[in-house]
């Protein structure tokens, strides 16, 4: 960090609004020419945005970017790529059933016949790879390549393109931890070579691995920015997730009653034939709170999914009320007439048809219940008083059974799935994100009653990315990374720090 | 000899047959690897249809008639561009109603304008294409075999039909050789790897689009200017549908294309010469069921019990870009 | 370009667009009734006149308009489980094959369990011919736009060889089958109502007319008021919310294409039974395609179905008084009206939401 050389990237002031929703505010990043930056924060915290304004994909409402000092406009990902700066998407922007060599030149094929461009990149292929370590088939198809050697192809389109900067989005979250460390060989190579690397992750590990300077953004802002010699995955996991904003939710002490959902060596494996979630075992019992601690994407999606039957496991066994649960008792139908109820971790995609009047969506689920009609039949008002009361209950505003869902506010349409699954005396209820996009008032409205369903005996499994709120709310906390359940807290006895590691798959106590 | 000379005539009926199919096919290849679904090749074929017959009738001449069937097909490709590209509407309806406007307007105009039920007057002399007789026919006649072949099959065809066999080489050259070729193979796939790579998807969608256009407007002025002497409502007869087959079958490359273009109208020209023929062994076969034997094998290829169709990955979805 | 759907209040939703669309799409006709010399505004004239001046025009209209019922309701249904069943046409040529076999194997029946078992049999052979799409959707991955486009030419050629080469009348050379017997077809409107005291003109209208509004109120009771079309919607709407709420979205694709091919089977139930009385070639004449504007406008709610299925067979009915009076204005102008509709209510209807949002809110617009 000579002072001499002006900063490879400097943002200031960016601010970027989707709708009414503020991804960035005010945003402010300087990144050193020849060093690698990791930018930290939670899903949604706006990193990606933040560097799709920085590529041009989006456009900034407000602020400033210079590159290497030369105040520049990024109006398009064209303009990116001749300011010198190269990204490697999350989702890799590759065309599958294309050559490498191909997918390495489009955009940049040096005139309008291919055969001249694609020899020239060939050359600079051998090149790269040599002076990388990079070794790849520039003729194999790129589909038929592993995710590791996909996003080989995206670091060299990249560097073919003549980029000094590299942006990577989250490299790692489709990597086995081996290719991880390759990866982060690789990265450490271009840092020798000159490049700045620019790394987005909520995997603190990987900072700690391989940064030489890291910046925090939480809500859409800039919080943190700090030398990584000089900070610890406790401290960047306490700025992710915000200071302690005194959280308080009067409880009584858990009358803790028989195991009513047990799980055993649970395995999940996505359609790409990665095991999402690993082995896991857990036992649920009435009248308790289980909450999981969580960095997003490590497993507590995929835990959601197969208990609630949505998705079924590659292995492991699930028992309800003692009895094991076969293939086709797991669908979502049955577990729910079995008492097993499910509020969704996103309640716009998953938990609510958002087309719908609210009433309609108020017997999601339960919509072959003989009390909303008689035989094949629904009756209108016997669906909307049972919206009504259950609106009314639940404080749901406006309480207006017509009205379509999408108008109501997150908080509203979250008691409205709240409202349709309580209701149904759950004995089981698994809970995601519970205040995700929720306002404060609604917050607290949503915590006593998931506090009141377990004084009432019902067994709840609570998933949210809020340390805090699995930390209020819960009896015993089980921390989740990469899939596996890496410890268990009794909840009045953990504290942030300790979590902070489990889930960052760092700590050494023994669960 | 009897046989080649047999041989040469359906080969030779199946070349006439398949062109319109052919020029189809390969206009749905463009448009559905550049992403944007196209049912509406039928009627961008039967509206060039017609104007090539009005223009080649007024004009007497063939060639300003093809002009015509090209621009009128190609007014249709950007209304359906301008709905699936710009305004990210449905393709499928968008297709739909373009075969409909076809469908009316040019019986409506016809009927307008030369009051025979929608036909056009009949075409003679330049405002037909003619035959054309390819050098060396003389001379190769007494070659066996080939000769035949030469001449009857090969030679002697209307230069639309030349045109189309020269637009699967030029497709397939075009996608695989150049850079207006391999973006658009990659905007059907990916768009949003071209739109990250700095090139316009919608620039490259329209490109492909117009020559969707274009080469319907070859197949549907072949159909009016050089098979008949004239337009004839409806006269594309779902062979817009049959190229979509044709498509499909050839999982959307040119060449496997033009041989699913051949075998159909292959089995067209041998459904005709078997009406009424009863096959020793087998009797006579309903000439229904070769006539549906190629939307059969569609059905059947998409349902995956042979092989197995993969569209472009994006087609038929609007680019927008993603959060 | 914002890419998020433009929000309209819901009376502009469900009136103004069909409106503004619908009326563009006659501006557009009137141009090119102008571009052929005639004046549009004669040409509506005539139009109304044949079409709603009359008892017999208004029989003939509503005789279209049955038609119009049937197929709009079929592609309705299908829209509602997001479904797009361009396979109207070759579910009713399969239906009225159905019917007609019905009608002339079990004609020994009497008409009282005849006439339902034929009309059944017309729903069961549209279902059948659209569930194979479906099956292979939910099952097979094959796309019914497809299926459904190929279906339709398959069934095209089967019904011309069964009427050549099978149930053909003997010694006719025409591609149809025998009459049926009296008492398997529909009874005509002027006859059943002439008990009452009504008196009416002879128009193809018959009892099919009363199987069609009763299928506009079977289905608004299925689609809005059962639990089935509960999960059709869902499926439609949010096939990911239908999981969580544990409704197959395979099974309701196989159950919402056979309901659609059973609701085209109607076509032929209202040609075949009704009019014909026997099975001909190419009875669908156009009317399935027809139906997909019809659907669109009628925003897939069976009463604006109805509306729209009125127009269209107004269209039909003037279009072909006023073909007699002006030659140079055919029936196809019905056509190009549906395909304008089409274009402007469906693929282009990003457009005109803006354009009525933007009139709604001058200064806002976009």
């Amino acid at each position: 960090m000579t002072g001499a050389a002006p900063a490879a990237i400097e943002l200031s002031g960016v601010s970027k609004s989707f709708g009414p929703v503020a991804a960035n505010r005010d945003v402010s990043l300087t990144v050193a020419a020849g060093s690698i930056h990791g930018i930290v924060g939670e899903n949604g915290a706006g990193k990606s945005t933040l560097m799709s304004i920085l590529y041009g994909f989006y456009e900034a409402d407000s602020g400033e970017i210079r590159v290497r000092g030369e105040k520049r406009a990024i109006r398009s990902s064209a303009e990116a790529i001749a300011a010198g700066i190269g990204m490697v998407h999350q989702h890799f922007m590759l065309v599958e059933p294309l050559s490498v060599v191909e997918n390495v030149v489009l955009g940049a094929e040096g005139g309008p016949w291919l055969k001249r461009g694609v020899a020239k990149a060939r050359a600079e292929l051998a090149r790269l790879s040599a002076q990388y370590g990079l070794a790849i088939d520039p003729d194999a198809t790129v589909g038929s390549l592993s995710v590791g050697l996909q996003q080989r192809v995206e670091i060299l389109k990249a560097l073919y393109r003549g980029a000094d900067v590299l942006i990577l989005d989250e490299p790692t979250a489709v990597l086995t931890p081996a290719e991880a460390d390759q990866l982060f060989e690789l990265l450490r190579a271009l840092k020798a070579q000159g490049k700045t690397v620019i790394l987005i992750t909520h995997k603190l590990r990987e900072i700690m691995a391989v940064t030489d300077w890291v910046s925090v953004m939480r809500r859409g802002e800039m919080v943190a920015h700090v030398e990584t010699a000089r900070t610890s995955p406790a401290e960047l996991a306490e700025a992710m997730v915000g200071r302690r904003v005194l959280l308080r939710v009067e409880k009584a002490p858990r009358k803790r009653g028989a195991p009513v959902l047990e799980a055993a060596g649970l395995s999940v494996v996505d359609g790409r034939g990665h095991e999402t979630l690993r082995d896991a075992s857990l036992t649920l019992h009435a009248g308790e709170i289980v909450g999981i601690a969580g960095v997003a994407g490590n497993g507590q999606s995929e835990l959601l999914d197969v208990l609630a039957g949505l998705v079924q496991p590659a292995r492991g066994v699930i028992r309800l009320d003692g009895k094991i649960l076969n293939a086709a008792d797991r669908n979502p139908a049955n577990l729910r007439r079995l008492g097993l109820m499910h509020i969704p971790e996103d309640r716009q995609k998953t938990g609510l048809v958002t087309a719908f009047a609210a009433a309609e969506n108020m017997i999601l689920g339960y919509h072959d219940d003989p009390a909303f009609g008689p035989g094949p039949l629904l009756s209108p008002a016997a669906v909307r008083n049972h919206a009504l009361s259950g609106m009314q209950a639940y404080d749901v505003r406006p309480a207006d059974p017509a009205l379509k869902t999408a108008k109501f506010s997150g908080g509203n349409q979250q008691k409205i799935v709240l409202a349709r699954e309580i209701e149904r005396a759950p004995k089981v209820l698994l809970v995601g994100q519970p205040t995700r996009g929720v306002d404060i008032g609604a917050i607290e409205f949503i915590h006593r009653r998931l506090i009141a369903l377990r004084d009432a005996g019902v067994a709840i499994l609570l998933v949210s990315v809020e340390l805090e709120e699995v930390m209020a709310l819960s009896d015993r906390i089980l921390a989740l990374c990469g899939g596996r359940i890496t410890g268990e807290r009794v909840a009045d006895e953990a504290d942030e720090r300790d979590l902070g590691l489990l889930m960052a798959g760092v700590s050494e106590r023994a669960a | 000899m009897e046989i080649v000379q047999t041989l040469a005539v359906i080969l030779d009926s199946t070349i006439r047959l398949s062109v319109p199919l052919l020029c189809a096919a390969m206009a749905g290849l463009w448009s559905e690897r550049a992403g944007v679904v196209d049912i509406g090749l039928e009627g961008k074929m039967l509206i060039a249809a017609f104007a090539s017959a009005v223009i080649a009738y007024k004009t007497g001449s063939a060639w300003a008639g093809l002009g015509a069937g090209i621009a009128a097909s190609v007014a249709l490709s950007l209304v359906h561009g301008f709905a699936a590209i710009t305004w990210r509407g449905n393709q499928i309806v968008s297709g739909v109603a373009i075969n409909m406007l076809a469908a009316g307007l040019t019986v409506i105009l016809g009927n307008a304008w030369y009051g025979q039920g929608g036909r056009t007057p009949p075409l003679e002399g330049a405002a037909r294409f003619g035959e054309i007789e390819l050098p060396l026919v003389e001379t190769l006649k007494s070659v066996p075999v080939l000769g035949p072949l030469y001449d009857i099959a090969v030679s002697g065809h209307a230069a639309p039909v030349y045109l189309a066999l020269l637009c699967v080489v030029l497709t397939a050259l075009v996608l695989k050789h150049t850079r207006f070729g391999l973006r658009l193979r990659a905007v059907g796939e990916n768009p949003a790897a071209v739109d990250t790579a700095g090139v316009s998807v919608a620039g490259l969608r329209y490109a492909a689009v117009i020559i969707c256009g274009a080469l319907c407007g070859l197949g549907g002025t072949y159909l009016a200017v050089s098979q008949s002497a004239g337009f004839l409502p409806q006269m594309t007869a779902g062979k817009g549908f049959i190229a979509l087959a044709a498509v499909i079958f050839a999982n959307w490359r040119p060449w496997p294309a033009l041989f699913a273009c051949l075998l159909f109208g292959l089995l067209d020209a041998i459904a005709i010469r078997l009406q009424g023929v009863a096959l020793p062994g087998i009797g006579q076969v309903p000439v229904q069921a070769i006539q549906a034997l190629p939307y059969v094998m569609t059905v059947v290829l998409l349902a995956g019990f042979i092989g197995k169709a993969v569209p472009p990955k994006a087609s038929g979805l609007p680019y927008v870009k993603e959060r | 370009m914002s890419a998020a759907p433009i929000e309209l209040p819901r009376w502009a939703d469900t009136a103004l667009v069909p409106v503004v669309s619908v009326a563009a799409a006659l501006l557009v006709a009137g141009l090119v009734v102008l571009g052929i010399g005639e004046s549009p505004l004669e040409a509506t004239a005539l139009l109304l006149k044949g079409s709603l001046g009359s008892l017999e025009g208004l029989g003939f209209t509503l005789y279209y308009a049955t038609n119009f019922v049937f197929t709009g309701l079929a592609v309705a249904v299908a829209f509602h489980a997001g479904l797009f069943n361009i396979g109207g046409e070759g579910q009713a040529t399969v239906a009225g094959i159905f019917a007609a076999l019905a009608c002339l194997w079990l004609a020994p029946l009497p008409g009282i369990l005849l006439v339902p078992l034929a009309i059944l049999a017309a729903a069961a052979g549209g279902a059948v011919w659209a569930f194979i799409p479906g099956y292979l959707q939910a099952m097979r991955g094959s796309h019914v736009v497809i299926t459904t486009i190929m279906f339709n030419f398959i069934a095209a050629t089967l019904i011309v060889y069964l009427l050549v080469e099978v149930i053909g009348k003997p010694g006719s050379m025409q591609p149809e089958t025998a009459d049926f017997a009296k008492h398997a077809t529909l009874t005509p409107m002027h006859q059943l109502l002439a008990p009452f005291g009504l008196k009416l003109p002879t128009t193809p209208l018959n009892s099919a007319f009363l199987l069609a509004l009763a299928a506009l109120v079977a289905v608004w009771l299925l689609i809005y008021r059962s639990r089935l079309g509960y999960a059709i919607r869902t499926v439609g709407a949010n096939p990911r919310a239908a999981a969580y709420a544990g409704i197959s979205p395979a099974k309701i694709t196989m159950v919402a294409m056979a309901l659609s091919g059973a609701l085209a089977g109607g076509l032929a139930v209202n040609e075949v039974m009704g009019v014909q009385h026997r099975l001909v070639l190419d009875f669908t004449a156009g009317y399935g395609f027809v139906g997909i504007a019809v659907a669109l406008m009628g925003r897939g709610h069976p009463v604006g179905v109805g509306l729209a299925a009125l127009l269209f067979g107004a269209l039909y009915q003037g279009g072909a008084e006023l073909s007699f009076d002006k030659p140079t204005i055919t029936r196809e102008m019905v056509v190009v009206i549906g395909g304008v509709v089409i274009l402007f209510a469906g693929a282009l209807e990003g457009l005109f939401r803006r354009l009525v949002a933007g009139t709604l809110r001058p200064g806002r617009g976009g």
